[in-house]
This record gives structure tokens, C-alpha cells and sequence, in this order.
């Protein structure tokens, strides 16, 4: 089954797209990184789990393997088209209103830093309608929250299915929030970000 | 974990920070407003208030607006966090400082007092203790008591235990404490060269020169135009030479100041004060 009309339009349109990923999720991210073209038009942000001390092995591997240009984000930088962005370990990256970023090092959310809420709710303020977010594989239950937030302000939020992923209760939170306003299994979300 | 129904709109942000500047006199235009917003946000559900009771309650209640001080500004730190920087330090920095009779370095917005213990350790180890002093400064002073203290929990010092095997220095980090049940209070020799105050980074200015002055993970807090501000702050109280420490994630992006300071560890953001 291929995504619906009216989600392949939002897709077309959307300036920002959001991954969020926790536990089992680093493989599907990896492709994906692999997959986006060059001159995808948007700005990709990438928010991932992990231990504070790896930092920026996951950003050079990414690196490595992508065609769009890839940085590990720093304080102030502007986001900027055809350019995926990985968040920073031990760091919650927030998206300010003039279209930059701004790092915080406050307490971890859901044992989490950097959280997923905490940039999807910021994306939520800056890029409402505009923006497209996907929340993967995780065990716990950071992102529903902003996903809920994306959702109420406009954006197109995608919960992976939870018989896809590796861990379901990530996805599954924001199932129940409300916070997902589709549900899609993995091959339906590269086929999506694979249309152009 | 955060209540998706409190809603603060731009405008009620700003409203706030006039309120606070004309109540309290601190000035908070040039902090980013989205983790700003978030840090309001937080302080709403902690203290279970709308909107109208927080301004009401932070202009008749003198306790509170300590409270919302404390909370506003973010005062999660660690001992040796980034422990390449402190690598980087040893190497790059100590030799330097070493070279002075005595060395004046300034910890701003040192918080809780983890950073500056972290210097004066890799001080000693660099057998400087003797002649080097640290001033660390907050806005905050419920942060700075607690900074003179010098006690942190037993749990936390068991997480910098890590980094500090990450810096390279020799011994344990448990070597720097008295340890009672779950508390571990900072041995007087490390405390002896320190001296907190309260200094802020807005509004006051220079009071003393400087070898080196840290200011790490303070700067994300800062729109762009307060950051060159503050820096022009730093290259006025650095010496000829004086070195400058931001955090990892920090750069110094300004034309102006790109052409004062040199790029001394660009990975660690450390950067050394030219021309005078």
C-alpha cells in the first residue's frame, strides 16, 4: 500500500523534516540518511539516544554515507536546506524563531539528552504547519509529547508501526497520546521519503 | 513528562522579561527565547501557577523571585565535562599559566562549583596550586552558597568518575573528597585558591585581569549580539596573550572577534587573546 494523496502532498511541501530515534532505531536512520538525495529541498534534524561520551562517531558515519551535506549541530547555526543536522550528545537543541538553533544542557528528559520532546516541541513554535516529523524505534517514552505538540500545531506527525519497530513503546506513546497523526509501517516511510 | 497544555505565547515572554527588568533589575532581552519559554514553562508546573499568578507572585513575593532566578537560568553542570577539554587544557594552557609568577583565571557562570573544582584539580596536577587563584561568578547566589560548600552528592561524583578517567590525570576523582554516607565534600586545598562572588554577565563590567578566563556552556543561553557583548567583556579582562575557553559546542563566529582572538584548540573552542 502506497502513502495516501494527501500525505505525499504535505511531504512535497514540508520545509523541515524531524527523526527521532531511540534504541533499534540507529539502522533505519542510517538508511534513511543513505536514501535523501542530494537537493532534497529540506532541512533534515536528526535526534538520536545516546551515551554522552560517544558523540561524534554516529555524525561521521553519517557523514560518510550521505549525499545531502551533514554536520553535527553547533550553537547558532542556522538551519539551512539540503542539510541534515544531528543533534549533539549531552545537549538539547532547540529551534529559535529567527531559524537557528540554540543548545541547552538543562536536566535530561526521560533520562534522555539530548530529548526528542525538546526539539519537536521547539519545531512545533517555529515551523508549525511546515514541518514533517517521524518518531522510530525507542524503549522509552520521550517524543509523544512532541509529537502531540507538532500535531496540534499543524505538522504531519508519523509514528513508526509498532509491529516495525524494535522497540515499541516509543512509537506506541505517541500512538496513545494522539500524538501520531498516521502510522506507518517501515517500507511506507522510505517509500515516502524515497518520492520526490 | 512536560504538560503539552501550558501555553506561553512570544508575546507573554516578552512581558515577562520587562516585568523582571523593571522589578528586579535583570536583564533577560538577550537570553534565547525558546529554551527561555521552556524554562518558564517549567517553572508553571512546578509551582502549579498560570500565567497572571507568576507575574503577580514575582512581583510581591521577594523569596520567589530567588526561586525563579535559580530555575530560569540552567545550572546543570558536571565535574569534567568534555574531558578532551581538560586534555587539551593540560597541554595547550598549563605551560603557559606557568609561566606567571601568579595566575588569575575566572570561571563565569560557574554555577555550582563543579567547573572550578575541576580547574583547581588540574592545577595541582600541573603543580600550579601554589600560585594560581579562581574566581568563579554566577548571577545566582543560592548557586554560589552552594559552591563555597563544596558538597556534592556521593552519586554524582561516582558519574564524573568516568570523565575523569577521560582527562588522563592520575589518581581517582574520589582522592579530591571526604566522603560521609552519600555526601563528598571537596578537600580545603582545592578550596583554599577560590573565591566566589556574584557577578553578571550582562550588566557588570571588568574587575580584574585575567590569564585565563572559562565560560563554557553559558553562551547557549545568549542571542548572538549579547555574546559579542560579553565578549568584548573577556578581551578587556584578559591579559596580553590571556587565554579564553568556551564550550565545545561554541564558537566564536564574529568578524570582529574572530580578528582578536587566535584559534588555539579549535575542537575544544580554546581560544588565546591578540593584540592588546
Amino acid at each position: 500500500m502506497g502513502p495516501d494523496k494527501n500525505l505525499l502532498e504535505r511531504w512535497r511541501t514540508t520545509e523541515l523534516l524531524l527523526l527521532g530515534g531511540s534504541a533499534g532505531s540507529f539502522k533505519l536512520l542510517f538508511q534513511m540518511v543513505k536514501l535523501l538525495p542530494a537537493d532534497l529541498g529540506k532541512t533534515v534534524i536528526i535526534v538520536i539516544h545516546r551515551k554522552r561520551n560517544f558523540f561524534s562517531e554516529i555524525a561521521k558515519l553519517f557523514a560518510e554515507n550521505s549525499h545531502m551535506s551533514l554536520r553535527e549541530i553547533e550553537d547558532k547555526d542556522v538551519l539551512e536546506k539540503n542539510t541534515i543536522y544531528i543533534a549533539p550528545a549531552n545537549y538539547h537543541t532547540l529551534i529559535e524563531k529567527g531559524g537557528y538553533f540554540s543548545l541547552d544542557v538543562s536536566e535530561a528528559v526521560w533520562y534522555s539528552k539530548p530529548s526528542i520532546d525538546v526539539t519537536f516541541e521547539s519545531a512545533a513554535d517555529v515551523y508549525k504547519e511546515r514541518c514533517m516529523a517521524i518518531l522510530l524505534s525507542g524503549a522509552n517514552q520521550d517524543g509523544a509529547d512532541g509529537m502531540l505538540k507538532l500535531r496540534n500545531s499543524g505538522a504531519v506527525t508519523i509514528a513508526q508501526h509498532p509491529e516495525d519497530a524494535e522497540m515499541d513503546e516509543m512509537p506506541g506513546a505517541a500512538i496513545n497520546n494522539g500524538g501520531a497523526g498516521y502510522i506507518l509501517h517501515t517500507d511506507e516511510i522510505f517509500k515516502l521519503l524515497h518520492t520526490q | 513528562m512536560s504538560d503539552t497544555s501550558i501555553v506561553i505565547t512570544p508575546t507573554q515572554i516578552t512581558e515577562l522579561i520587562d516585568l523582571v527588568r523593571r522589578v528586579h533589575g535583570f536583564d533577560f532581552a538577550g537570553y534565547t527565547k525558546a529554551s527561555l519559554k521552556r524554562r518558564v514553562v517549567r517553572i508553571m508546573q512546578l509551582k502549579k501557577m498560570e500565567f497572571y499568578d507568576l507575574k503577580h507572585t514575582l512581583v510581591n513575593d521577594q523569596h520567589f523571585f530567588q526561586y525563579f532566578l535559580e530555575e530560569i537560568t540552567v545550572n546543570v553542570t558536571e565535574m569534567f565535562r568534555d574531558p578532551s577539554f581538560y586534555k587539551a587544557l593540560n597541554l595547550q594552557v598549563m605551560p603557559y599559566l606557568s609561566t606567571y609568577q601568579h595566575a588569575k583565571i575566572w570561571c563565569a557562570g560557574c554555577s555550582t562549583g563543579e567547573e572550578v573544582y575541576s580547574l583547581a584539580i588540574l592545577l595541582r596536577e600541573a603543580g600550579l596550586s601554589k600560585k594560581s587563584f579562581i574566581y568563579g561568578t554566577d548571577i545566582n547566589t543560592e548557586v554560589l552558597r552552594e559552591a563555597r560548600k563544596g558538597i556534592y552528592s556521593l552519586r554524582n561524583i561516582k558519574s564524573y568518575a568516568e570523565n575523569y578517567q577521560f582527562t588522563g590525570l592520575k589518581g581517582s576523582i574520589s582522592d579530591n573528597f571526604t566522603i560521609l554516607y552519600d555526601a563528598a565534600s571537596v578537600h580545603n586545598e582545592l578550596k583554599q585558591n577560590t573565591l566566589f562572588s556574584v557577578h553578571n554577565l550582562v550588566s557588570d563590567d571588568v574587575f580584574n585581569e585575567f590569564q585565563l578566563i572559562s565560560c563554557r556552556n553559558v553562551f547557549i543561553y545568549f542571542e548572538t549580539e549579547l555574546q559579542e557583548r560579553i565578549l568584548e567583556l573577556f578581551y578587556k579582562s584578559l591579559c596580553p596573550l590571556g587565554y579564553l575557553c568556551l564550550g565545545s559546542k561554541e564558537t566564536i563566529r564574529s568578524d570582529t572577534f574572530k580578528r582578536k582572538f587566535k584559534v588555539i584548540n579549535h575542537k575544544e573552542n580554546i581560544y588565546q587573546k591578540i593584540g592588546t
